[in-house]
């Protein structure tokens, strides 16, 4: 398989996957009993009055018909204005992103520090009460969903031992010098610690609470796939080369022992991203998952239409990133 | 001639279920010597390697005896200490060259690791030793095999890259563990005589595990026929394949086919030797209860 050809193949399903998610969540919302145009206007209205605003928003024709104009709009880049909002779908979308995928990436890594620590000490004291100790944190990370998680999360240092913010993404009194919505990364950029410190003030609770079932994970699988690789005979010749045990587990196992993980790392994201959309609400987090859930309760269709658009890339997008660092940590991949 | 091997009564046995593995083993192997450990499978003999080179799996315990390593008896240290000494003493020739090669890493620095991580050795000086090596065990193009990874090699040169490794720190000690019995058979006798010849040019002691008496017969100078974990028999090649002492011995060259008459049918080993061998070892066992 040459490189171009994947390309083109990797292309051709991430269109087929879009256009399958767009046609679905099209007709769903549309089927789902709630009228977005009723909740626009003050009771009283009258039926031409409800007429008029049915038909400015195409919302009098068929659903197939709807959708083929929709279609035709989104490929030139207009995804139509959000009812409830009044402004252009797209632009609202990407405003909200960056939000979402700081917090997103913040909990990944946050996920993979903490799973990673676990199973590399589970794997250095196997047998012991250390790796039995692991197991039950394991479980217990596993056992209980990430809003739960936050929950615990705001009792703990929102309440009991308040050293972080409940809500919100960034303080309202400080001063914003931000040109884009990436603001973890501008404000490390702009040099402006004190900015990043209170980003990261308000994100590491919902951050946590997302990582903390995928720690779990990772946690299992990867010490699971360590303890396999120790006995391997690669392992043992190390060994008899006079390495330690720490030596033997960071640079002969580990990187073999990764590979399954990752796989499983890269699906479990986008089920974190899906997270977010409880979370964010629970957090108050202006994100994209905030945003979501105020689209569907207003029936807003446009904008539901254009959020979901925008995950289902996300997702592909993720899928590509996974692939490619399995490659890169396999030889047999890369030097095909 | 000095024993750069010397084991003494050496008794090992499973933690958990009290099974003794090795009975009282004791064995020397001298410089330049290539000593055979023979015996069915599970008799014990690559567990006298692995107990050797420290790398016992973590349910077997060793109870008592004594693992000289030129001299340092390897038993008495700290594990770090241990494995240094080990790892620049001695060097294990492995059965499966398919599994024995980290695939995520090049050749290079599988052969090199030791010398640089562990020895201290200067990194171009040991790629030079690597390169080096690889042309002794006839690698046409070292660099290139260098900057390999394991997959793009066959089985026979894995094997060879392995033998250059092992060979990488000079050491006074090396253990094969059946190294020919994964490959394939035309290339079992290359394997076979590349192994004999860097033995005999660098002057190693050599502790052959096997369950091929022929191999047996090409390689060693002496051997030790193990069973159950005891040792039943130590004696020169010569001695040996003229003259078997044990029973179990004579039982053992009775059922090695002969190739020179294909039509023979194979002659398993005799129920009243190992009920004869299964009575010593208890007897063994006996002794070893009452000092407990």
């Amino acid at each position: 398989m040459n490189l171009v050809r994947i390309i083109i193949v990797r292309l051709a399903t991430t269109i087929v996957t879009l256009l399958g998610a767009a046609v679905i969540v099209f007709f769903v919302i549309r089927v789902v009993p709630g009228n977005p145009i009723a909740m626009m206007l003050p009771p009283g209205a009258t039926d031409a009055d409800i007429a008029r605003l049915t038909a400015l928003y195409g919302l009098d024709k068929s659903i197939p018909e709807q959708f083929v104009i929709w279609l035709t709009r989104a490929l030139q880049g207009d995804f139509g204005t959000s009812i409830s909002l009044r402004q252009p779908v797209m632009p609202l979308v990407l405003g909200r992103l960056p939000a979402t995928l700081e917090l997103s990436i913040f909990a990944l890594v946050l996920a993979v520090m903490i799973g990673g620590t676990m199973a590399l000490t589970g794997t250095r004291f196997r047998g012991t009460r250390t790796e039995a100790g692991i197991d039950v944190a394991n479980g217990v990370g596993l056992s209980i969903p990430d809003f739960l998680w936050a929950l615990v999360l705001i009792l703990l240092f929102g309440v009991l031992v308040p050293v972080f913010y409940v809500s919100g993404r960034i303080s309202p009194s400080l001063d914003l010098p931000f040109v884009t919505q990436f603001y973890v990364f501008e404000s490390l950029v702009r040099l402006r610690f004190d900015l990043w410190w209170d980003l990261l003030k308000h994100m590491f609770m919902p951050a946590l609470a997302l990582a903390i079932p995928l720690a779990a994970i990772i946690g299992q699988l990867l010490k699971q796939s360590l303890k396999e690789t120790m006995h391997l005979d690669y392992v043992v010749l190390a060994r008899t080369k006079g390495y330690g045990e720490n030596h033997v587990i960071l640079f002969e196992a580990l990187r073999n022992a990764v590979l399954p993980t990752l796989t499983l790392v890269g699906v479990q994201f986008t089920f974190l991203i899906g997270g977010t959309v409880i979370i964010e609400r629970l957090f108050s987090y202006e994100g994209l998952g905030n945003m979501a859930i105020d689209a569907v309760i207003n029936r807003d269709l446009p904008l539901i239409q254009g959020i979901v658009i925008v995950f289902a890339l996300l997702f592909t997008v993720i899928n590509l990133v996974v692939d490619m660092t399995y490659a890169f940590l396999n030889p047999r991949l890369r030097h095909a | 001639m000095t024993a750069f091997l010397e084991i003494e009564n050496l008794s090992a046995s499973l933690k958990r279920q009290r099974v003794r593995m090795l009975r009282s083993v004791s064995l020397s192997v001298a410089a330049g010597e290539v000593h055979g450990l023979v015996g069915e499978s599970g008799a014990g003999k690559s567990m006298i390697g692995k107990a050797v080179l420290g790398i016992l799996p973590a349910a077997l315990a060793i109870d008592e005896g004594e693992i000289r390593l030129d001299g340092e008896d390897l038993l008495a240290m700290r594990p770090a200490d241990r494995r240094r000494a080990i790892g620049a003493k001695a060097a294990l020739i492995p059965q499966d060259p398919l599994t024995a090669l980290n695939p995520s890493h090049c050749i290079g620095p599988q052969i090199t690791g030791r010398l640089v991580d562990i020895l201290g050795w200067d990194k171009r000086k040991a790629d030079m030793r690597a390169r080096e090596l690889l042309a002794e065990v006839n690698i046409d193009d070292p660099d290139r095999v260098m900057a390999s990874y394991p997959f793009e090699l066959s089985g026979g040169m894995r094997q060879r890259v392995l033998i250059a490794s092992a060979f990488a720190a000079n050491p006074k000690l090396i253990v094969a563990d059946e190294p020919t019995t994964a490959l394939d058979v035309t290339v079992q006798k290359q394997i076979l005589k590349l192994i004999r010849e860097m033995q005999a040019r660098h002057g190693t002691a050599m502790l052959f595990v096997t369950h091929d008496l022929g191999v047996v017969s090409k390689i060693c100078q002496r051997l030790s026929v193990l069973y159950a974990g005891k040792v039943l028999e130590q004696a020169t090649i010569a001695e040996f394949f003229a003259d078997p002492k044990h029973a179990y011995s004579r039982a053992l060259l009775a059922a090695t086919p002969k190739y020179t008459d294909p039509g023979s049918s194979l002659v398993p080993v005799d129920s009243s030797v190992t009920d004869l061998v299964a009575a010593e070892i208890e007897a063994v066992d006996e002794g070893w209860r009452l000092a407990r």
